[in-house]
């Protein structure tokens, strides 16, 4: 019960969903069903046009035609002169099949223009929304699952409206107007040519719907075939070191033989398919053709009567077999609705209630800062510590002590929730401050480094492209990277990632380092990111980071003693509480944890250390 | 990305589906009867009207139904000739892509087991991955739905317009005049509406990268704040593929269109010259005009088929590289004659291996890299010695492992193996007396029993006790709901790092192998595993030669020779007090783990 409710809902919701995809192509996807209605209708004239030429115009037949079409006659001169100049009747022909191809034009022009629109409007939305989307959604969702949902579950929308839909749009205006003319022509023979409609949708449909439980079958075998590929990739190296190579082949042999067994045997419900309703739609023709037949010999048809109904029968029996299959088609389509509604209803980061912008050079100030991570126990207890503009904090804490949560909190990756605390800059609490421009003013690299697959110089531009080759070029100096990229063949517009150069990891770090500074932000964070280059290159950067960018605020989390000696303070952070707190000078001999690891790492530590280096 | 659309434009000639023709020779039948079926249907098709102008001609205009019984018969007999006959095509139409596509995956597969490491470093799985599964799975179709309609559209076309000329030569020839508007036609149309197609595509490709950079960049993204100027990079990119598709959707629409206005233009040529016909004749007529329409279907169908042909030409090209790909790692047609090949060994041909290695004036290059990694290296690892290779992360280390296993071959000189030239027996030869840990451990779907006995498969209860004991991996599986009979997921997802740590341990035990290497195999458990491991290892390395490649020093200090890599190459040789008096690199290193390690242990 609840369950069919929660359904309802979510019907509604996607409707509502895509009537907002469908905005600014609703005009367009009306013009293209109105050039399919134009397209129909010339269908229609066509057959009129010969009927009148073999039975009133040749056949001399008395004209039972409609008033309008007799008051055309009169005007091209009557029947008689029409008789001796036919061309005047190819000529309808030609015209109204002008017609027709300008409508079909139409068509395929708006139909494309609107479902084209509505993709790019599909594509944009999910794309801007997925990039609001607050960081903990990134989190928690595969992202190999996301793209799946952005790409192909978009292409199945697409299909869905802009053919699907609109085919059976098309389809079923053709088979009212068919209808219309058919029974305007002869009731009899048209009731004659309807019974047997009804029996080939439904038996399309019941056939669709068979086929598509195979189908579920034979994408469920492929899964598992696809996965055991993925696995023999990934497991190559066990596989050669162990020679398990014929075991491999031969479990893939026998799944591939397993999927393509199943497609035989679908192979064979398809085909059933295909011919009985073929039969069954070419039995109908031929039951119109011999009652057709009867009916003329009866005197109660003309022969262009009845070749023009021929024709429009045609028009409808080979539609209606392919309605079935659309329509169990169509139901796949809701599906990829529902995958992309998911997306779609999950809450964007909200924008800050004041959105100020005031001055970051400001003292940063975290008080009583507590915070747990959904689901998750507390990872920050009561944290409180100022650091004074201009100065450079050093951090220092085992994975899970809460360093990264700390600086996430402070760029509002995360926000902190109502009772934990409050985090200034420069007095301003970072809830009100404008988010994006609070991230453009906190430089943050990461301990993972991703670039953007572009140029070398457009990656470290990224945030200002408006920089020169050669500011790029100083800062990648500060960097160490210049060195670097100036040995690659095409230098800064060396192309980075997938369809370009695979940097080392250490290259990558420094070109993220570049990509910060270039910033020029007055708050600057280093994640762990320069115990990642060696101690040499750390030692450079650090350097230059003194004397090109001295005003600034800096956060260092590190290991390296020879790091957090450069800080002004340091903070020991230990499960979520500072555990020390001091300049390194003062730490180096409290004899806390921060002295143990000084005294290890410069090798004081006089028992372990004589023992080891033995 | 320039190069990648360069990539796309390397042409195979016909569509590059000469290359695929000798990987179908098996289905010459199947061919025959799908072009034969598709011939009879359309011949039936081509028939229907006759029976229409019949009906006019001689019910009709005769006002008889004399014949009406047999007409009935023909007809009904037509139809089921058709079904028949569609549906025996439809069937081999459908088991024909089957099977291709069954057939291509296979090879490629087969193919796959026998490359060797370096294609695999160059090419990341899921670019792999879509070679094997989704690039075969467009080729089949060609050799059996674009066969059948190709066959029916084309005899189609020759039978209506036989049939026209049989029954008025002057009206068909007439009919005819508008097949060389169409040509022209086709011609001003065709390269142009390919090369749209394919630009559509490559934009759509595009813009699934742009897709899955959004979202594994996501956070780089947010902490740079350029959500905005991403966004619009990519809003550029979508409004450029509507503008594409729109385009080729102008041009098809146009081509379609005038395709359809020739076919009435037929018509109207019907009417104009055959008029009078239709007051004698009206069956004639109604048939002609039944063809007029019919004969431009398979005009349409071609441009259809030819933008596939052109899909699929990536496809066929990309699948055809794997394919083409040597191995740089082959064994000898003669060494295959003696010792089998990677799926049909010879084992009574193979010697017993005892474990003795030496590596010999080797130099070594890597197939991709630029640098020489190792130059006139002698290096010898007598049986039941212990060697360890040690450096930082991404300093080669590897290396030595690659050529010990014969995942690589040296450039110049040589791998003893007992001995003798390692390429004087099989590869497989080799591995079977391979045991190997990697870091990050790799366990297949099935269960932890199956995953033991990967190495070993003829391995008894008691042996895998045993083995599970030694690595103490025993606690593990007791440990775990069914025991050895327990799920461990795809790629062992469902335990821990730890847990399938020790089971690849266990795995690599299970198999005795005369040499084993583990491959920074305790870097990823933590400490408890780690200390169980570090006791149990004197056990397991006892009666092999053992080559262990070690990020952490604490774990190397008893080897017989500890080879200290950086930057690629090796730096120091000898035994652990040796190193550490040399006061050099090693010395360093150890230092500075030692730190790291003490660190990371103040702060817990």
């Amino acid at each position: 019960m609840e369950k069919k409710e929660k359904k309802k809902k979510n019907t509604k919701q996607n409707i509502r969903l895509l009537g907002r995809f469908l905005k600014g192509s609703r005009l367009l996807f009306a013009a293209a069903i109105l050039s399919a209605i134009i397209s129909a209708l010339a269908d229609m004239i066509n057959p009129q046009i010969i009927r009148m030429a073999i039975d009133n115009v040749l056949g001399g037949a008395a004209p039972t035609q409609s008033p309008l079409a007799l008051r055309l006659v009169e005007k091209a001169g009557g029947f008689r002169y029409l008789a001796e100049h036919l061309w005047i009747m190819a000529l309808a022909i030609v015209i109204v099949a002008a017609v027709k191809a300008a409508a079909q034009y139409l068509f395929r022009v708006s139909d494309t223009k609107a479902s084209e629109t509505l993709v790019k409007t599909m594509r944009d939305t999910l794309f801007t929304h997925i990039e609001r989307l607050p960081f903990s959604w990134h989190g928690k969702n595969r992202t190999g699952d996301i793209i799946q949902r952005c790409t192909s579950d978009i292409d199945t929308l697409k299909n869905f409206v802009s053919e699907q839909l609109t085919q059976v749009f098309r389809i079923v205006i053709l088979l009212i107007l068919s209808i219309i003319f058919m029974l305007r022509m002869d009731v009899t023979l048209s009731l004659i040519a309807l019974i047997p409609m009804p029996l080939i949708l439904i038996y399309s449909f019941i056939f669709s719907r068979q086929i598509e439980k195979g189908f579920e079958e034979a994408d469920e075998a492929e899964g598992v075939l696809s996965a055991m590929v993925q696995e023999n990739l990934t497991g190559v190296r066990v596989v050669r070191a162990f020679g398990r190579e014929r075991r491999e082949k031969d479990r893939f042999d026998a799944q591939n033989e397993a999927y393509t067994n199943l497609w035989f045997k679908l192979a064979r419900v398809m085909a059933r398919y295909w011919c009985s309703a073929d039969v069954l739609a070419s039995l109908q023709v031929m039951l119109v053709v011999i009652f057709g037949a009867v009916r003329c010999i009866n005197e109660q048809m003309l022969a262009g009567e009845y070749v023009a109904f021929i024709t429009y029968n045609g028009m409808l029996v080979w539609p209606v077999r392919m309605l079935g299959r659309m329509l169990a088609e169509m139901s796949k389509a809701g599906v990829s609705l529902d995958r992309i509604a998911y997306i779609m209803s999950a809450e964007e980061e909200r924008p800050s209630e004041k959105s100020l912008t005031p001055p970051m050079d400001g003292d940063i100030v975290f008080d009583q800062v507590s915070f747990a991570y959904e689901d998750s126990p507390e990872m920050l207890h009561g944290i409180s510590f100022r650091l004074p503009a201009g100065k450079t904090l050093g951090i220092l804490g085992g994975t899970g002590s809460g360093k990264s949560t700390m600086m996430a909190l402070l760029s509002k990756l995360y926000l902190l929730p109502e009772g934990g605390g409050r985090i200034s800059i420069g007095g301003v609490d970072v809830k009100d401050i404008d988010t994006a421009y609070l991230r453009r003013n906190i430089g943050m690299v990461l301990q993972e480094p991703f670039l953007f697959s572009r140029t070398l110089k457009e990656n470290i531009a990224i945030m200002r492209p408006e920089m020169s080759l050669e500011e790029v070029r100083e800062v990648s100096r500060s960097a160490c990277l210049d060195e670097t990229v100036m040995d690659f063949a095409k230098g800064y517009d060396t192309f980075v990632g997938e369809r370009g150069v695979t940097l080392s990891g250490g290259q990558k770090q420094r070109a993220a380092i570049a990509r910060t500074l270039a910033q020029h932000a007055p708050i600057m964070i280093f994640d762990d990111s320069l115990s990642a280059v060696d101690t040499e290159t750390d030692a450079k950067i650090r350097a230059a980071l003194r004397s090109h960018f001295a005003g600034a605020t800096v956060i260092l989390i590190s290991h390296r003693i020879t790091t957090l000696s450069q800080a002004d303070e340091v903070l020991v952070l230990e499960k979520g509480r500072v555990a020390e707190r001091g300049t390194p000078d003062e730490l180096k001999s409290a004899g806390g944890i921060y002295q143990q690891i000084y005294e290890i790492q410069t090798g004081q530590h006089a028992q372990e250390g004589g023992r080891y280096a033995g | 990305m320039p190069d990648n659309t360069k990539k796309d434009k390397t042409s195979l000639p016909f569509f590059g589906i000469p290359k695929i023709l000798p990987y179908i020779r098996g289905y010459r039948k199947e061919i025959l009867v799908m072009i034969g079926t598709g011939f009879l249907a359309s011949v039936i098709d081509v028939i229907i009207p006759l029976y229409q102008r019949y009906a006019l001609n001689h019910f009709v205009a005769g006002r008889t139904l004399d014949t009406l019984p047999w007409f009935i018969l023909i007809y009904v007999l037509s139809i089921l000739v058709t079904a028949v006959g569609n549906y025996i095509n439809g069937y081999l139409a459908q088991k024909m892509e089957s099977s291709v596509n069954r057939d291509l995956r296979r090879l490629a597969f087969t193919h796959l087991q026998t490359l060797s490491f370096s294609y695999y470093n160059q090419n990341s799985v899921g670019y792999i991955h879509s070679r094997v599964m989704s690039d075969t799975s467009r080729i089949g179709i060609l050799f059996s739905w674009s066969l059948v309609e190709g066959s029916w559209q084309m005899a189609y076309f020759a039978g209506a317009v036989a049939v026209m000329l049989a029954v008025n030569a002057r009206l068909a020839l007439l009919v005819l005049t508008v097949i060389p508007l169409i040509v022209i036609l086709f011609s001003i149309f065709q390269s142009r509406l390919i090369s749209l197609n394919r630009q559509v595509r490559e934009i759509n490709s595009r813009i699934t990268g742009n897709f899955n950079e959004g979202i594994t960049g996501a956070r780089t993204i947010k902490t740079l704040a350029v959500e905005e100027r991403i966004g619009r990079d990519f809003t550029d990119e979508t409004a450029n593929m509507r503008r594409t598709a729109v385009k080729a959707a102008r041009f098809r629409g146009l081509f379609a269109s005038t395709i359809g206005f020739a076919s009435s233009l037929a018509l109207a040529i019907v009417l104009w010259k055959g008029g009078m016909l239709a007051a004698e004749d009206v069956g004639t007529f109604s048939l002609f005009m039944s063809y007029a329409t019919g004969m431009m279907e398979p005009v349409r169908w071609i441009i259809d088929c030819i933008s596939d042909f052109i899909t699929t030409q990536v496809n066929i090209e990309r699948l055809t590289k794997l394919l083409e790909t040597k191995s740089d790692v082959t064994d000898s047609d003669e060494v295959i004659r003696l010792y089998g090949d990677a799926f049909e060994p010879k084992k009574e041909n193979w010697e017993e291996i005892r474990g003795d290695i030496e590596f010999k004036d080797v130099t070594f290059r890597y197939p991709d890299g630029e640098e020489t990694v190792l130059e006139h290296f002698n290096l010898k690892i007598p049986f039941g010695s212990n060697i360890a290779v040690v450096g930082e992360t991404g300093a080669g280390k590897s290396t030595l492992v690659n050529l010990i296993c014969r995942f690589y071959e040296p450039t110049s000189g040589k791998v003893l193996i007992d001995g003798r030239d390692a390429r004087e027996r099989s590869q497989l030869w080799l591995h079977s007396a391979l045991g190997y840990v990697l870091q990050t451990p790799h366990l297949f779907s099935g269960t932890v029993r199956e995953n033991l006995l990967y190495g070993n498969p003829a391995a008894t209860e008691e042996e895998i006790a045993r083995a599970l004991k030694t690595v103490s991996a025993d606690e593990v599986v007791a440990g775990l709901e069914k025991g050895l009979d327990t799920d461990v997921g795809e790629d062992g997802s469902l335990l821990s790092t730890g847990e399938k740590q020790l089971i690849s341990f266990a795995r690599a035990v299970l198999a005795d192998p005369k040499i084993l290497v583990l491959d920074e195999a305790t870097s990823s458990v933590d400490t408890m595993t780690e200390q169980k491991i570090q006791a149990a290892l004197e056990e397991i390395i006892k009666g092999r030669t053992c080559i262990m490649v070690a990020h952490r020093l604490s774990t190397v200090r008893n080897a017989d020779c500890i080879l200290v890599v950086k930057d690629g190459k090796i730096v120091e040789q000898g035994k652990h007090e040796e190193l550490l008096a040399l006061n050099g690199y090693y010395r360093q290193l150890y230092t500075r783990q030692y730190e790291d390690e003490a660190t990371a242990g103040v702060l817990g």
